[in-house]
């Protein structure tokens, strides 16, 4: 009898944890709408940019021409960006991820704008086995092209180097492979970029002098102490920052709680603070809420997710962060589709010093990406703003 | 004479003895840093700590049964991250109902912990490892990659925003209750008797099996409280919420007094346990203690106090042998 009692509440317990996975399924299967949604205001974007992009087309026919012209390559060069008949296949890192539905759709326009056919692969989990998976039914299916946003740096090597015997050009975007497993990365934003675009946020928020702080997420974080060194390297070759004064680096290690705490120890520690600038996510979301509970007067930019920041961007006193930073998926990918094509047309070779013609966006020219490898720079982050937040909340 | 009563005083009882240290703490950081005993500080420790606080309340039945429950952040995230994606896009809205959503979910978890601890005989920390990976596992399922915040969870955030008393209150009624239920109900009695002699409870007729599963199903239920108020009060559901911050629950209790092996500890223990650790971690970003020394001082402040409290101990059982022999 008791046993029955016991056995009942088991199973009662797991059907009711099943239901509760089973509702927040359901909740997230939802995400396909408001995803998509963004589509036409983010369309409207990419046509303001058609327009250049026509403009764009010969001059990029002639520059590649004159440095192609002693090679073989001359014929391809000729021909322009034109790759009618050539496959491009993207690899991203998971189904279902906003972020990567964006990419996806600026390298699908670039690659079809350009007569090329499009291969998305969306492995269904975050894992490099489906990685690997994707790009081996690639290479059996013959694409041109690879450009993959790698769930692990190094574990994709064999794969990616099949690829590349096998004459696919590989190239890879948001989050690199080694130098070994591809011709050339497309890097979302330098570090001189960042801490540029940093400084220069705390320099304008402040109205040009007073205390700044700092709240980074972990004080190993290579990426953001990469970003805060720039910073500071910034601001001491130029005397227009010079009345700048960086009071504190904290470190929140990206948890809600903690950069809670370390943000109001800031706030009470230095209290003509000016500026909070925040290059992780988590650290910049809690400080945002901080300020803004607070209804410090004290400012707040850094890099952060547009979805996480929407309720805090605004350039009125009820909101804490007047405009902050991020790249954009959609270019990051567009530029990773013109790479592709470059790379295809053999335009260019991966090697640094190589330069190409990115449509609209641009000449790029392949750096040295401290790897042994090559990186070509999107550009300086994206800023969000009051004025375009409300379309980027969705997206990512 | 007088000073003699004093010592007398504070080792005479642990409670008087964390008061004492919580006061050479206090004056010490206000000599460090004097903006630290302002209103607006104090809110925010109570605040910016209340999920330990009452955590700890779950941890302290769990560890007068002599068991442990590591589960209790991942239980945490999984039902913080469920409420938050329900807010997320709109299934539901009332607080009041993603409250009791968030906590019926917390109890489930805490009773499976409980029948398999109980009846399936499995060490407590064995079986809450398990949870502590598909709990926290669940959590990023729920989630699907997406994670709520910022404007998700707007309304939902209210409750706990800076400022508003709702924590404050829940904090105060979780404390009230378990202060009533461990020292004058008969279930708080069989607690401690589970605890201090599990055979003989079982003797002495108590359902030992029940009262274990009891106590972690309790402690469920308080995490998922903890994963409603954490959404609240950070507004931010995240899959690795709080993870690897049931140490901080569990240091809290030790350092509250409540033993590791079973049927000592109390509950204004906890709270003076819990209120230590929430002091630390307020204390430490104020006085200067360099960000990355920052849990290392932490550690050594936690062992510190726990050591001054064993040796206290055993002086007072050794006052206690003397006089008996007398």
């Amino acid at each position: 009898m008791k046993r029955k009692v016991v056995s009942i509440l088991l199973s009662a317990a797991m059907t009711a944890v099943l239901l509760a996975g089973c509702g927040g399924s359901s909740a997230s299967t939802e995400t396909a709408a408001p995803a998509a949604e963004p589509a036409p205001a983010a369309e409207a974007a990419p046509a303001e940019e058609a327009a250049p992009a026509e403009e764009a087309a010969p001059a990029e026919e002639a520059a590649p021409a004159e440095e192609a012209a002693p090679a073989e390559e001359a014929a391809p060069a000729a021909g322009g960006s034109d790759v009618s008949g050539k496959t491009f296949a993207i690899v991203v890192k998971s189904a279902g991820n906003p972020y990567f539905k964006k990419a996806i759709e600026g390298f699908t326009e670039v690659i079809e704008g350009n007569g090329g056919t499009v291969v998305v692969k969306e492995p269904s989990a975050a894992t490099v086995d489906a990685q690997i998976t994707e790009i081996q039914s690639l290479i059996s299916q013959g694409v041109d092209s690879i450009s993959v946003a790698a769930n692990d740096e190094n574990a994709l090597q064999a794969t990616l180097e099949e690829a590349m015997a096998a004459g696919i050009k590989v190239n890879c975007f948001d989050s690199k492979v080694n130098a070994d497993s591809r011709l050339t990365f497309c890097n979302q934003a330098g570090t001189t970029e960042v801490g540029q675009a940093l400084i220069d946020a705390v320099l304008d928020l402040s109205g040009g002098e007073g205390q700044y702080a700092i709240l980074s997420a972990t004080s190993q974080a290579t990426n953001q102490n990469a970003w805060i060194e720039a910073m500071k390297s910034i601001q001491e070759g130029d005397a227009k920052y010079s009345k700048l004064e960086l009071v504190e680096v904290a470190y929140g290690d990206d948890e809600p709680q903690k950069s809670t705490d370390q943000a109001q120890a800031l706030l009470s520690k230095y209290p003509d603070l000016k500026v909070i600038c925040a290059p992780t996510t988590v650290g910049i979301a809690a400080a945002a809420k901080v300020l803004q509970d607070q209804k410090s007067s004290v400012k707040l930019t850094g890099l952060g997710l547009p979805s996480e920041m929407a309720e805090y961007i605004g350039n009125d006193d009820a909101h804490s962060c007047p405009y902050m930073f991020l790249w954009n998926p959609s270019d990051l990918a567009k530029l990773a589709a013109y790479s592709s094509i470059a790379l295809v047309n053999g335009e260019i070779k991966g090697e640094v010093g190589d330069t190409f013609t990115a449509g609209d966006m641009g000449e790029y020219t392949l750096t040295d990406a401290g790897d042994g490898g090559s990186e070509i720079i999107l550009g300086p982050p994206f800023q969000f703003n009051p004025d375009n937040i409300a379309e980027w909340k969705d997206v990512y | 004479m007088k000073e003699k009563s004093f010592i007398k005083m504070i080792t005479g009882s642990r409670e008087a003895l964390l008061f004492f240290i919580l006061i050479v703490m206090g004056i010490l950081i206000t000599i460090l840093n004097p903006t630290f005993f302002s209103p607006v500080n104090i809110g925010q420790i109570f605040r910016n700590n209340a999920l330990t606080m009452i955590m700890a309340l779950g941890m302290l039945c769990v560890m007068l049964t002599a068991g442990i429950d590591i589960s209790i952040t991942s239980t945490l995230a999984f039902a913080g991250m469920t409420i938050g994606m329900l807010t997320k896009y709109n299934i539901v809205n009332s607080t009041l109902l993603l409250f009791l959503i968030a906590m019926v979910i917390g109890l489930l978890c805490g009773l499976l912990n409980g029948l398999i601890i109980a009846k399936g005989k499995v060490a407590p920390i064995i079986c809450t490892m398990g949870f502590m990976y598909i709990w926290r596992g669940m959590a990023y399922v729920v989630g699907n990659s997406q994670f709520a915040s910022g404007e998700d969870v707007r309304e939902f955030a209210e409750f706990g925003k800076d400022g508003t008393i709702g924590p404050y209150i829940i904090l105060i009624a979780c404390y009230a209750v378990f202060f009533v239920m461990l020292k004058w109900t008969k279930f708080g009695r069989k607690i401690y008797a589970v605890g201090s002699n599990p055979e003989a409870a079982m003797i002495s007729g108590i359902n030992v099996d029940n009262t274990l599963v009891s106590v972690y199903t309790i402690m469920g239920l308080l995490a998922g409280l903890a994963g409603a108020l954490s959404v609240s009060i950070y507004a931010s559901a995240q899959p690795n919420m709080q993870y690897g911050r049931e140490m901080d629950v569990i240091a809290a209790c030790v350092i509250g007094g409540v033993s590791m092996s079973g049927g000592r500890g109390s509950v204004a223990g906890t709270f003076l346990g819990a209120l230590i650790i929430s002091i630390i971690a307020k204390a430490l970003p104020l006085v200067n203690v360099p960000s990355i020394a920052q849990n290392t001082v932490k550690g050594v402040i936690i062992l510190v106090v726990v050591i001054f409290n064993v040796i206290t101990r055993r002086m007072v059982d050794k006052q206690n042998l003397e006089r008996r022999e007398m």
